[in-house]
């Protein structure tokens, strides 16, 4: 049994303790919105934010997570500003890999509330879009961190620590 | 204009190829997805009583746009901002068929739905207003609607869509309908946000990858690393006594193993120990391939596909003659959803969840594959993860149906690996061209001719086209074996391959030949398919032309493109924003101008080089693509062309080793990261003309326009795909 807190609730699963916390997320706990897209830790479809800090869900062993805090997009509640920058910008084309984008923004915003675009292109080099939507997240990063409230800002880099 | 519905045909012609298809709006058989108690005016509207306007979007959304554009045209039409509307992904029927059926490709989907779609959404919009009319007791232009709302000019009295059902139930179907002027269009040509952006941004967003039933098992299949590849023994009873695993069988492509969750049947799979016969491909490699289609070269009986003037004459008289030759790879489509479907049988009936770019095609091949009549088996569409073309494909749905065939009223989801993915595609071709020009004695390019050289796509397409297409009284391997039949019949010429090699430059003689060469390696559309090579060939070949002649490259192409105003346009403007010629020391510049699926595309790209190695720094694409019915959809589109083109152009591609695809994964199979995309500008021609395909007009330019600046840069000239300096 692992017991780690999910977008806030607690949860506790019974699996094999090597079974990847994406494969938890999506097939014992019915989140979808993490996606599989190598199962390689080379795409960063799967990105999920632990302790606040992105990190790739396809090939981390659940065990590895009992105790902490994992925050996946369905955590993020729809209207963060980095979810509406991404609507308003129509960032998403196929959409596959964006939910591990943003939580690759959520995560860069919380340490770097300000990024230029090299640190946005350092920060997303491990998430592949395929559909090439590229500059349009770079200026989606960018619309967002304008909206951050600071206090946002400062929670995230505290849960960070 | 005034259409009556009585000749409301949706006629609609196979690009290039001449097959007709039409059909009545309204099927025989009912639409799936009927509310009880709607306004439905044709297959794709309904408008329910409590005011929801349901859209049925019949083509696949793959992140090009159709989920947006195609509810605009038809919202802009009813006259209801698109974003009201309620999409729904739609399911097989022969009133949503355009071209080829059902299948979303050639960037078609927006071009051969513009007038349908206007007409079914002027149609709904007339009807509505006939039934308040009537209700008021007023002529019909008493009436007026905005944005959802009918009113009275007399008494200002207003009604809602939804109001109106009822009695626009009541009404005459047959009514007259004017479309709208598009002075008057207030959302096609606007900018604004996709309306699938929130699901997309939100985890809401249903893929294939993510369809829930109850009581879902998944399965994976162990697929022969050989194409063509059998099975000759494995440890069945172990697997079978594996954790979580239910069942594990052979099915036509592999071992299936079925288990209660995906981790538990890929470690199954992992610990299945399988004994292939590598079957007819073994000993095949990327090398053995590079030399067959060199030998096309020679071949003396190619397909003559253009054939203008006499070139044998022209090359003769001609004063200096450049020959070559390009190559390109095989290319694997990577869509960042690897391949997925889930069904359920039960009984003599099956139904199916499926990420694909033609439903028709789907509920064929598991027809073929499970034996079951066609109308009794039903598709359920999801947004795909990426397509650009592997969907078109449908492998994946037939194993699917089959394991589910063999495990009845249990819901089962197959689930490729991403080495699945890569090592099962239907790849890009890999092609050889042979190229010639001549310039006569003033200098003027008198004589072109290109030989394609490559494995078919149409052979392989043809069994699947003739399953969807033959009427459903024909059994499905009867129709299969047809469609075999043909695709070996034209055994030297396949459009697909060869599209895009005809130049449209005004030179007086012009030969463009086929040679087909079969390796038995799958091949299949990807992104732009046969232009994604000869763009290539052709656009680079030109420049090397250019130089030859001693003349600028632009100032070359556009001594020959006076009579192609659209290629004309795109160029000046590309090079325009670009600043041609004016690039910052250390940059260097190429140029490629190519028509693509009716619509029309120049690029500018800017390089910088270091020794051996290079870096893309700026691309400018000039697009026109008719009237642009979502502009930031056509910019994003364009932008996407570029990346996924220079994945092409520069990243490693797909090799053959012993039969099989040697990479497997993105580590060996990389594709552009953020940190290696170029600035990208997109500029559109403002125009009045129907609107034309952009998914994929925007990819053949780049990998000439890049290899143009690596010329210009180096001296280098790259004829092999990817581009590499030595």
């Amino acid at each position: 049994m692992t017991t780690f807190q999910l977008n806030g609730q607690s949860v506790s699963v019974e699996v094999a303790a090597d079974t990847p916390l994406l494969w938890v997320l999506r097939d014992h706990l019915q989140l979808t919105g993490t996606k599989f897209g190598c199962g390689a830790g080379l795409c960063g479809a799967c990105t999920v934010l632990i302790d606040g800090q992105a990190g790739r869900s396809c090939t981390l062993p659940v065990v590895e997570i009992e105790g902490r805090s994992v925050t996946t997009i369905e955590g993020l509640g729809g209207d963060h500003p980095v979810q509406q920058a991404w609507v308003e910008g129509s960032v998403a084309q196929c959409g596959y890999c964006q939910t591990g984008q943003i939580l690759g923004v959520v995560s860069l915003l919380g340490q770097n509330p300000h990024p230029d675009d090299a640190a946005i292109k350092t920060a997303l080099s491990g998430n592949i879009c395929r559909c090439g939507a590229y500059q349009d997240i770079i200026r989606a990063v960018h619309v967002a961190a304008g909206r951050m409230p600071p206090q946002a800002a400062e929670h995230d880099k505290e849960e960070t620590v | 204009m005034k259409l009556s519905r009585r000749g409301f045909l949706i006629g609609a012609g196979l690009v290039g190829g001449g097959l007709v298809i039409g059909f009545r709006l309204k099927g025989s058989a009912p639409v799936p997805g009927v509310r009880e108690g709607s306004f439905q005016p044709n297959a794709y509207l309904q408008i329910t009583p409590d005011d929801n306007v349901i859209f049925q979007m019949a083509r696949a959304e793959m992140g090009q746009g159709v989920y947006h554009g195609m509810t605009t045209i038809i919202a802009e039409e009813l006259d209801i901002d698109p974003a009201r509307v309620e999409v729904e992904l739609a399911g097989v029927h022969p009133g949503f068929a355009l071209a080829m059926g059902q299948l979303t490709g050639g960037s078609m989907s927006v071009a051969m739905g513009w007038e349908p779609l206007r007409n079914a959404g002027a149609l709904a919009r007339a009807l509505l207003v006939a039934a308040a009319a009537s209700r008021w007791g007023v002529d019909r232009d008493r009436v007026e609607t905005e944005d959802g709302v009918v009113s009275n000019r007399n008494t200002g009295e207003k009604l809602r869509y939804g109001d109106l059902v009822e009695d626009a139930r009541a009404m005459d179907p047959d009514v007259d309908f004017v479309l709208k002027d598009p002075a008057d269009f207030r959302w096609i040509g606007r900018e604004a946000p996709r309306i699938d952006g929130y699901l997309k941004s939100t985890g809401k967003a249903i893929f294939g990858m993510d369809v829930s039933l109850p009581g879902l098992k998944t399965a994976v299949v162990l697929r022969p690393p050989q194409f063509g590849g059998q099975v000759r023994s494995w440890n069945a009873d172990t697997v079978r006594e594996l954790p979580g695993v239910i069942q594990a069988f052979e099915i036509h492509t592999g071992i299936a193993i079925v288990a209660d969750s995906y981790w538990e049947a890929r470690q199954a799979a992992g610990n299945t120990h399988v004994e292939w016969d590598k079957g007819p491909l073994a000993g095949l490699d990327s090398e053995k391939i590079r030399k067959e289609l060199l030998q096309g070269l020679e071949a003396p009986e190619p397909h003559e596909v253009v054939d203008e003037g006499d070139t044998a004459t022209a090359f003769a008289g001609a004063r200096q003659l450049l020959d070559a030759v390009y190559m390109a790879p095989f290319l694997p489509h990577s869509t960042m959803e690897p391949q997925n479907a889930t069904a359920l049988v039960r009984g003599e009936s099956c139904e199916m969840w499926v990420p694909s770019q033609a439903p028709d095609m789907t509920r064929a091949v598991v027809a073929f594959f499970t034996g079951l009549r066609q109308e009794a088996i039903t598709i359920h569409s999801t947004l795909l993860g990426g397509g650009f073309g592997r969907r078109g494909y449908v492998d994946f749905a037939g194993e699917a149906a089959v394991i589910a065939q063999k495990i009845p009223d249990v819901p089962i989801k197959v689930i490729w690996s991403r080495e699945d993915d890569m090592q099962h595609d239907y790849y890009r071709p890999a092609s050889c061209h042979g190229i010639k020009g001549a310039l006569d004695a003033d200098g003027r390019l008198v004589a072109w001719e290109h030989r394609v050289v490559s494995s078919s796509i149409f052979k392989g397409l043809a069994p699947n086209m003739a399953m969807t297409a033959l009427p459903a009284f024909v059994p499905s391997r009867m129709a299969e074996s047809i469609g075999r039949s043909a695709g070996d019949l034209i055994d030297q010429w396949d459009p697909m391959t060869s599209e895009g090699a005809h130049i449209p430059y005004a030179v007086p003689n012009i030969k463009v030949s086929q040679v087909l060469s079969e390796q038995g390696i799958p091949v299949g559309f990807w992104r732009s398919v046969g232009n994604s090579h000869t763009a290539f060939v052709a656009e680079s070949f030109m420049d090397e032309m250019a130089h030859a002649a001693l003349a600028d490259p632009v100032k070359f192409r556009r001594t020959y493109l006076t009579d192609k105003p659209r290629h004309l346009a795109v160029l000046n403007l590309a090079v325009e924003k670009s600043g041609w010629g004016n690039a910052p020391p250390g940059r260097y510049q190429g140029v490629a101008v190519h028509e693509c699926f009716r619509s029309f595309v120049a690029m500018v790209v800017e390089v910088t080089v270091s020794g051996s190695d290079y870096a893309v720094e700026r691309v400018v694409a000039a697009v026109d693509c008719g009237l642009a019915v979502n502009p930031n959809i056509v910019r994003a589109q364009v932008e996407s062309s570029i990346v996924y083109g220079l994945t092409a152009a520069i990243k490693d591609p797909i090799t053959i080793e012993d039969g099989a695809v040697r990479q497997s994964n993105f580590h060996d199979a990389p594709v552009l990261r953020i940190n290696e995309a170029p600035r990208m500008e997109v500029y559109i021609v403002d125009s009045v003309e129907a609107p034309t395909g952009i998914g994929e007009p925007g990819l053949p330019p780049l990998a000439p326009a890049l290899a143009n600046a690596l010329f210009a840069a180096t001296g280098q000239r790259l004829r092999e795909l990817p581009l590499r300096l030595a």
